[in-house]
C-alpha cells in the first residue's frame, strides 16, 4: 500500500504525520520524500545514505544546418521550449518538459537529444525503514519529472509514505496519483480550511480514499469539523496544540519517539489508513 | 522604413508603454515616418504558464517589424527576437508609445545585446 500525506498548505504538519505514520507503521515501509523542491524527511528520519544517482531529462539539441523550418517542432510543442522563427530554429531546453515530441514530427533529423539535469535521486535506511528521496537542482523549474525517477525506485515488497509537496499544482498531483490513500493534513485555521478545501477539491478527481488528520487541534475555529461533516471526509486523527510537539519538530525528533504517549494515537491512525484502503477495495468491487 | 513594434497597455499612441514585453497588454506597430500603426493583441501570450515571451516573440517576428521597444525584454524573448533578426530597445517604459517611438527616432534609445534582467526562473 501506498500513503500520501499531502496538504493545501504548507507548514500544517505533514512532514511530521509522515515521519511518524514510518516508525509507527506495522509492517515493512519505506519513507519517501517527494518534496523534492526542499526534501526535509531525512531532517526528522536521520537515514543512513547508502547510494544514490543522478536523474536527467531528454531535451532538444537542434542542429540549424539540417532546419528545413517546416515548423513542425514549433507547432508540437505546447511549451515553447522548441521554436522557428524566420529561418532559425530556437531551442529552450530549460522549457522542456520532455515528452520527445519535437524530435518524433522532425522531417529531417535536425532535433536530437540533450540532457537536462533535474537532481539527484537518494537512498538508504532509516532503521527498519528504508528511505528514499529527490533533491532537485538548484535553478531546475520543475519537479514533477524528477518526481517520477524517484517513485522508479519504490520497493513493491514494501508500504510507503510519501511525504508529498504542498499546494494543488502539477507537483503534488504527481506525489499522489500513485498513493491509495490521500492523507491530508490541515490545521484549524481559516487559512487551513481554505486550502484543505482546494487540496480536497484538486485531489477528487483522481478517485482514491482520502481522509484527515488534524494538526494543532484547540488552535483556531470549527470551519474543518463543520467541512468534515458535511462533506464525508473522514477525520482520522487530531494532534494537539502541544508545545512539545513543536518542541520535538525544531529538534528534529519524531513526534512518537520525543512523546511517546503519541505512539497509541499514531498506531490508531495506522489502522484507520490500512481500514480506508479496505472499504474502497469493497467499494470498487460492489461497483 | 522599418516598422517599430511597442509593447503597449492600451490600443493608442497615447497609452502608456507596457513594462513587460512576453505579457504585454497590446503591441503597437508603428511606421515611424507617417505614425499610422496597427494593434495586435497579446492575450494568447499572457494566457500562458510559461513560454510568454517566446509565444510574444513570434507575434513581433511574424509583425513586420524591424525594431522591438519595451521596458523590459526577458532572456528567453530576447533570444527568440535576436533569431529572428530584430533590434531590442529597452527602458522606455514610463513613456507614452508616440514618445517612445520619437526617443528611439531622435537616437537616444540604445540598442542592447543583452537581456538587461535576468528571467524568472532562473
Amino acid at each position: 500500500m501506498i500513503v500520501a500525506v499531502a496538504s493545501g498548505k504548507g507548514g500544517t504538519g505533514k512532514t511530521t504525520v509522515a515521519a511518524s505514520l514510518v516508525r509507527a507503521w506495522d509492517g515493512p515501509v519505506q519513507a519517501v520524500d517527494l518534496d523534492v523542491e526542499e526534501p526535509n524527511l531525512h531532517l526528522f528520519l536521520h537515514p543512513e545514505m547508502e547510494g544514490g544517482r543522478r536523474a536527467d531529462m531528454i531535451v532538444p539539441l537542434a542542429d540549424q544546418a539540417k532546419c528545413n523550418a517546416c515548423r513542425a517542432c514549433a507547432e508540437i510543442c505546447q511549451f515553447k521550449a522548441i521554436t522557428v522563427l524566420g529561418e532559425y530554429v530556437v531551442a529552450f531546453p530549460e522549457m522542456c518538459h520532455g515528452c520527445g515530441g519535437c524530435m518524433a514530427v522532425c522531417p529531417t533529423g535536425a532535433i536530437t537529444e540533450e540532457t537536462r539535469e533535474l537532481g539527484q535521486v537518494l537512498w538508504g535506511w532509516s532503521g527498519e525503514a528504508r528511505f528514499l528521496m529527490g533533491r532537485l537542482r538548484v535553478g531546475e523549474a520543475m519537479s514533477p519529472p524528477l518526481m517520477r525517477e524517484v517513485v522508479k525506485h519504490l520497493d513493491p515488497e514494501r508500504d510507503a509514505i510519501i511525504d508529498a509537496p504542498p499546494g494543488t499544482s502539477c507537483p503534488p498531483i504527481n506525489a499522489v496519483r500513485r498513493a491509495d490513500v490521500i492523507v491530508l493534513v490541515s490545521e484549524p485555521t481559516p487559512f487551513g480550511y481554505h486550502d484543505l478545501k482546494l487540496a480536497r477539491e484538486a485531489f477528487a478527481p483522481l478517485g482514491k480514499p482520502m481522509g484527515l488528520v488534524v494538526n494543532r487541534a484547540g488552535l483556531g475555529d470549527n470551519q474543518l469539523y463543520d467541512y468534515c461533516r458535511a462533506t464525508g471526509l473522514p477525520l482520522l486523527m487530531e494532534i494537539p496544540f502541544d508545545r512539545r510537539v513543536a518542541q520535538a519538530y525544531s529538534e528534529g525528533r519524531v513526534v512518537i519517539e520525543a512523546c511517546p504517549e503519541y505512539a497509541e494515537a499514531f498506531g490508531e491512525l495506522v489502522g484507520r489508513i490500512r481500514d480506508l484502503a479496505v472499504c474502497e477495495r469493497i467499494e470498487a468491487r460492489r461497483a | 522604413m522599418e516598422k517599430i513594434l511597442v509593447s503597449c497597455q492600451g490600443r493608442t499612441l497615447d497609452d502608456p508603454v507596457d513594462p513587460r514585453f512576453g505579457r504585454a497588454a497590446y503591441f503597437l506597430v508603428v511606421n515611424p515616418e507617417t505614425m499610422e500603426f496597427e494593434v495586435l493583441d497579446n492575450t494568447a501570450s499572457r494566457q500562458m504558464a510559461q513560454g510568454a515571451g517566446i509565444q510574444a516573440a513570434e507575434v513581433a517576428a511574424g509583425s513586420g517589424a524591424k525594431i522591438v521597444l519595451s521596458g523590459f525584454v526577458g532572456p528567453k524573448a530576447f533570444t527568440a527576437l535576436k533569431a529572428a533578426g530584430m533590434r531590442i530597445g529597452q527602458g522606455v517604459d514610463g513613456l507614452k508609445v508616440r514618445e517612445a517611438v520619437e526617443r528611439y527616432q531622435a537616437g537616444q534609445v540604445e540598442i542592447t545585446d543583452r537581456p538587461t534582467q535576468s528571467g524568472h526562473w532562473t
